[in-house]
């Protein structure tokens, strides 16, 4: 209980939780919360701001109000499921790497560096021009292929420096299986990390996710912050005036980003004795 | 030198496998983008041309994949990257010469200064900790670390180009102004100025938090302690002694921001049209321009590993430990 108390005493954590639950709120009751249908084109097309319609509507006549809160689902859905994606690929790799050392080491070390320095969203776009298919799944397969490395190379080092302690050195003495050590034993004293870790696979997934949508690369019919981006781009908004269209979702997006950059930061002050002072 | 062979190695082994990467994309994807493509610019193009494509994309069925590896590693050593569909009858080297300067330009200059303002101002959050200005400066770069470029990029270019009028609305200079020699310079200044403070003021974030908490593990070292159990000053102490050992680890994570700060700024000239890389590349995917895409995910790789590669360089000057021997 004395990290529950310790994450409510750091403001910054407490922050991003209390953001990230209104956020999930919205998106579980988007349903009951928007007051029409995000598809339904029955509206006057092009309208700024008014009571019916909090947010105006689109050039195709949909409430823009409505779009963003059933675009929470889709947006959080892809953010969190990638940011897990990518996290366990990074507590595999990274883990396994740290632990063997040697020759497994060298190759996964390698492999992790090359997806480092190749530039991440050059390659998700051409991956994402490639793949024909317009769903969340190719969006979320390519954000967690190249997003997972940072996260890998954090493990190993971290890894590497508690392999020997002596709970490990024992684990092998009894003769338990390598992989049983590296995932019951091990991984459980660097959970702090490996959640930081999350959290910032998260932001990269949730800000790749806005960057591939607004170029059109994803499912453009799909209900999604980015995709309103897409649509308000598409639709001349700041050009006829109507900057909440573009405004809202991209501060959305943000404050999404800033609630998991938050808990990154939080997560990664509590754990770090050197920081939190 | 042990080390430096090592980062040649690894730069040329990286160098391999993103050009590698780049080769076999196309041939991994289900369906076939070439004849999408060829489908697409029948008629548009001379039958030459179409030959040429379904050289470059592996129709040509009779011959054998490594063939084709080959044959497309001896293209790029003799910079031969085919016809770009979209400027034909341009080659694709010829676009991607006139686009280099510009995102070059606008990642340099942006990503030095950002560097800069955001170690600085990490030094300064970290040393004054607990004092109101330094904390807040946390979550207002967390902020901005999690901001979408293109979106700010949006709202700047509405503010300050379509709402005051005070810059131009997008791309990279203005023909009229660009008469004079002068005229032009002046023109290409006053139209980058919007996109590169976009790249700064989403980019310094990262580089403050990163330097913040550096000097914060640093200064709860022995040694600093010792440094003011001396009587040092503290200006000495901040800047030889925590922020010169503190830097080091920000200079490791460039890498990785580079290529972020790289994607980012692809972004932010789709948004203000700017006639760089990532304009360039847009284009090319919304019209399948395959070869002109490959072509420039084959530049952006390369330079970014060649600028990881000076880092390093530069790290190894920085801090000697890593010459001999040792991560």
């Amino acid at each position: 209980m004395t990290n529950l108390k310790l994450f409510m005493k750091n403001k910054k954590a407490l922050a991003g939780a209390i953001i990230l639950l209104i956020l999930s709120i919205i998106a579980i009751f988007a349903p009951w919360i928007a007051p029409f249908s995000p598809y339904s084109t029955e509206f006057a097309a092009g309208l700024t701001p008014n009571s019916t319609h909090l947010l105006g509507t689109t050039a195709l006549g949909q409430d823009i109000f409505s779009q963003i809160i059933w675009g929470s689902r889709l947006t959080l859905f892809v953010g969190i499921v990638t940011g897990l994606i990518a996290s366990l690929i990074s507590v595999i790799v990274g883990l396994v790497a740290g632990y063997f050392g040697g020759r497994i080491d060298d190759v996964l070390s390698v492999i992790t560096n090359v997806f480092l320095v190749v530039p991440g969203l050059p390659l998700m776009i051409i991956l994402a021009a490639y793949i024909t298919v317009r769903s969340v799944v190719p969006i979320i397969f390519v954000i967690s292929i190249t997003g997972w490395a940072w996260g890998a190379r954090v493990l190993r080092s971290q890894m590497m420096t508690l392999k020997n302690r002596d709970f490990v050195k024992a684990a092998k003495v009894i003769g338990e299986h390598p992989l049983r050590i590296i995932f019951f034993d091990i991984l459980p004293n660097m959970l702090g990390l490996i959640v930081a870790n999350f959290f910032g696979a998260a932001l990269y997934a949730v800000l790749s996710e806005a960057g591939l949508e607004f170029l059109g690369l994803g499912n453009v019919n799909a209900i999604t912050w980015g995709t309103v981006l897409y649509w308000a781009q598409n639709g001349q908004a700041l050009l006829l005036g109507q900057w909440q269209w573009m405004a809202v979702p991209g501060l959305l997006i943000a404050i999404l980003g800033t609630c998991f950059a938050l808990l990154n930061f939080a997560v990664d002050e509590m754990t770090n004795p050197k920081l939190r002072r | 030198m042990r080390y430096l062979l090592r980062r040649i190695g690894f730069l040329l082994f990286t160098g391999w496998a993103a050009l590698s990467i780049n080769f076999v994309l196309p041939h991994l994807m289900p369906g076939d983008p070439a004849m999408v493509m060829i489908a697409k610019f029948q008629g548009r193009l001379s039958s030459q041309a179409l030959d040429a494509l379904r050289e470059a994309f592996g129709l040509n069925v009779d011959k054998s994949f490594l063939l084709k590896y080959f044959e497309y590693w001896q293209r790029i050593f003799t910079g031969d990257l085919g016809f770009s569909l979209n400027y034909y009858p341009s080659k694709v080297t010829e676009v991607l010469a006139g686009a280099i300067p510009w995102t070059l330009a606008l990642v340099g200059i942006g990503t030095i200064v950002a560097f800069t303002l955001g170690t600085v101002v990490g030094i300064f959050s970290a040393w004054k900790r607990n004092s109101k200005l330094a904390d807040t400066l946390v979550p207002i770069a967390l902020f901005f670390n999690s901001v979408p470029y293109f979106w700010l990029s949006l709202l700047i270019l509405y503010l300050f180009a379509f709402k005051l009028g005070w810059f131009p609305i997008g791309v990279g200079y203005d023909v009229f102004a660009a008469m004079t020699p002068s005229g032009k310079y002046i023109s290409i200044i006053h139209h980058a100025i919007l996109p590169v403070t976009t790249i700064i003021m989403t980019a310094m974030g990262g580089w403050l938090l990163t330097m913040r908490n550096n000097m914060m593990s640093v200064m709860a070292d022995d040694y600093i302690t010792f440094a003011q159990a001396k009587g040092l000053s503290d200006k000495r102490i901040k800047y030889k002694y925590a922020a010169r050992n503190a830097i080091l680890p920000s200079f490791t994570g460039f890498s990785m921001a580079l290529g972020f700060v790289i994607g980012g700024s692809l972004l932010t000239e789709v948004v203000f049209s700017y006639p760089g890389l990532g304009y360039i590349l847009y284009q090319s995917v919304t019209s399948l321009d395959y070869p002109l895409m490959q072509a420039i995910f084959l530049i952006i790789s390369l330079v970014v590993l060649i600028a990881n590669f000076i880092t390093d360089f530069l790290y190894a000057i920085l801090d000697p430990r890593v010459n001999d021997g040792g991560e």
